[in-house]
């Protein structure tokens, strides 16, 4: 156990030391993820505004505090990505991964926990600049503060562990774009990455509550805001902790037949 | 050799080429409905809450849309992907084989790459227009239709000035590769009428990066917005871009020592 708290420690230091020395290719990154919330901050609080102005319990400030803590949320919503694993197996350096005597996932789990440090450091010059541009306003609360700095890290989690696992599909198949693509629309639809979940339709509402996208994304960022019961916000915590644990079952069982399936490429 | 013909030569070539990864088409078309869904459940999802947008009804902000598909989908066959090989080329070295071509320069790193697949946004665009159009019911003659036209080259040839700049900055600054996603960060603003921006952003998607002549224009053509002066000023603005643009390449290639062995 020592050693992995070690082996954490050692590899979100060399992640932080080297995002860090990247810092302009990051802002460029960051910067370009920023055009996307904006865009929708912009049609909303139009639609806010003709509406006499709130929609869906959203003013223009509150869309302006929402599309806000997007950008942060996004920025942690960033994991391996699933297409890394064509990458991997194809040039065969999961083989070198293998022979190491703990499992390949912590060093993934602590490379982007380490990076997510600096993103957060990154982050904060641009909401400082989009918070003068847009004039949020936040009704948070204490708990909600508190809730926000679990849920940030839990959200981070849940989507950690269910893009391990879609990843894995490449041990099984190689056409894998059109099946990853599919999952990021489901995404994009109903985690609250597109528009909050309270302004979809009623029964998209309730297909977001069985899905996981929602505690990633749209739950950490209605817990700051302010729009969430206190009850609501020790739910999601819940609920959070429930998918984490999916997530880990999921890739504990592909891994172990993934492996099985495996047999090595290159060196 | 004349210029067209040679644009002619690179996309068959590229056309060819392509057609050998036939599976790729069934991918893209895939790829490219999807983005189609997410769009329509878009605007399905801000009409369930009102029913203008900045002064535009439904079937208006569809033709937008239909436009923005369209010009992504040209920026996408044929500009970014001559502009993503002429950076890769000034970084490893290997322009130096395009510039001592007989023909002019600026024209062969313009149409050396073709991705043929991308056109299938580009029919999506058409039928999205064409839908919306048919329901706008508004008279569409001739005129509207040559200005539509007309707005729309003009729009493609100044995103393709704008690419040129960036590009040419690659002389200088030799990675480059976020710029492109930085710029489709910026494309998908187009994807609204710009009308809806705040001023300061407005101006930006005008005049910095030329979005708003790129999709507004043109859908304005199609929905009976497009007073004359604009399309004057459209007209004006694409002969400044493709001067400066050439005069700023002209002034990189100077600059420009050759890297290869």
């Amino acid at each position: 156990m020592r050693t992995l708290v070690d082996l954490y420690r050692g590899t979100m230091r060399i992640a932080v030391i080297e995002q860090f020395q990247y810092r302009v290719a990051n802002y460029f990154y960051m910067i370009g993820m920023i055009a996307e919330p904006v865009i929708y901050l912009v049609v909303w609080s139009t639609v806010a505004r003709a509406q006499g102005g709130s929609v869906g319990g959203y003013t223009p400030g509150a869309f302006a505090a929402y599309y806000i803590v997007w950008t942060l949320v996004r920025n942690m919503n960033i994991v391996l990505t699933p297409y890394a694993w064509e990458r991997r197996i194809q040039r065969g350096q999961l083989s070198g991964e293998l022979m190491r005597p703990v499992h390949p996932l912590h060093f993934d789990l602590a490379f982007f926990m380490g990076w997510k440090v600096v993103a957060i450091a990154l982050w904060l010059p641009i909401a400082a600049i989009l918070i003068a541009a847009f004039q949020p306003t936040f009704s948070t609360t204490p708990l909600g503060v508190a809730g926000f700095a679990v849920a940030l890290w839990g959200g981070f989690l849940v989507r950690f562990f269910l893009m391990w696992a879609l990843g894995m599909l490449t041990f099984w198949t190689t056409r894998v774009s059109a099946v990853f693509e599919l999952y990021f629309t489901v995404e994009l639809l109903f985690s609250g990455r597109l528009v909050p979940l309270s302004l979809m339709p009623e029964w998209a509402q309730q297909v977001a509550g069985v899905l996981p996208f929602k505690w990633a994304f749209g739950y950490p960022i209605e817990t700051l805001i302010g729009q969430l019961t206190p009850e609501q916000i020790l739910t999601g915590l819940a609920m959070q902790a429930f998918w984490i644990l999916v997530g880990i079952v999921i890739v504990g069982g592909v891994w172990r037949a993934a492996v099985r399936r495996f047999s090595a490429v290159g060196n | 050799m004349s210029g067209f013909k040679l644009f002619v030569t690179f996309f068959r070539i590229g056309a060819l080429n392509e057609m050998q990864y036939r599976v790729n088409f069934f991918v893209q078309l895939f790829q490219s409905l999807l983005a189609l869904a997410t769009g329509l459940f878009g605007l399905a999802l801000v009409f369930e809450h009102t029913t203008h947008l900045g002064g535009w009804s439904r079937h208006e902000l569809l033709a937008v849309m239909g436009v923005h598909i369209l010009m992504g989908g040209l920026i996408r066959t044929t500009i970014q992907p001559n502009m993503e090989r002429l950076m890769g080329d000034v970084q490893e070295g290997t322009l130096d084989f395009a510039l001592t071509k007989p023909a002019d320069a600026q024209l062969i790193v313009s149409v050396r790459e073709v991705r043929i697949w991308q056109t299938v946004d580009m029919a999506m665009g058409l039928i999205v227009l064409l839908v919306a159009v048919l329901h706008i019911q508004s008279q569409i003659g001739v005129w509207q239709a040559l200005a539509f036209v007309a707005a729309l080259l003009m729009g493609g040839l100044m995103i393709y000035s704008f690419w040129l700049m960036l590009t040419t900055g690659a002389f200088w600054v030799i990675r480059m590769e976020n710029i492109i996603e930085l710029f489709q960060g910026v494309y998908q603003a187009g994807r609204w009428p710009v009308g809806i921006y705040p001023d300061w952003l407005r101006t930006g998607l005008t005049f910095l990066v030329p979005v708003a002549f790129a999709v507004t224009v043109p859908a304005e053509a199609l929905t009976a917005r497009l007073t004359p002066d604009v399309l004057l000023g459209a007209a004006a603005l694409t002969a400044l871009l493709l001067f400066v643009a050439r005069r700023f390449w002209k002034f990189g290639l100077r600059r420009y020592s050759g890297a290869s062995a």
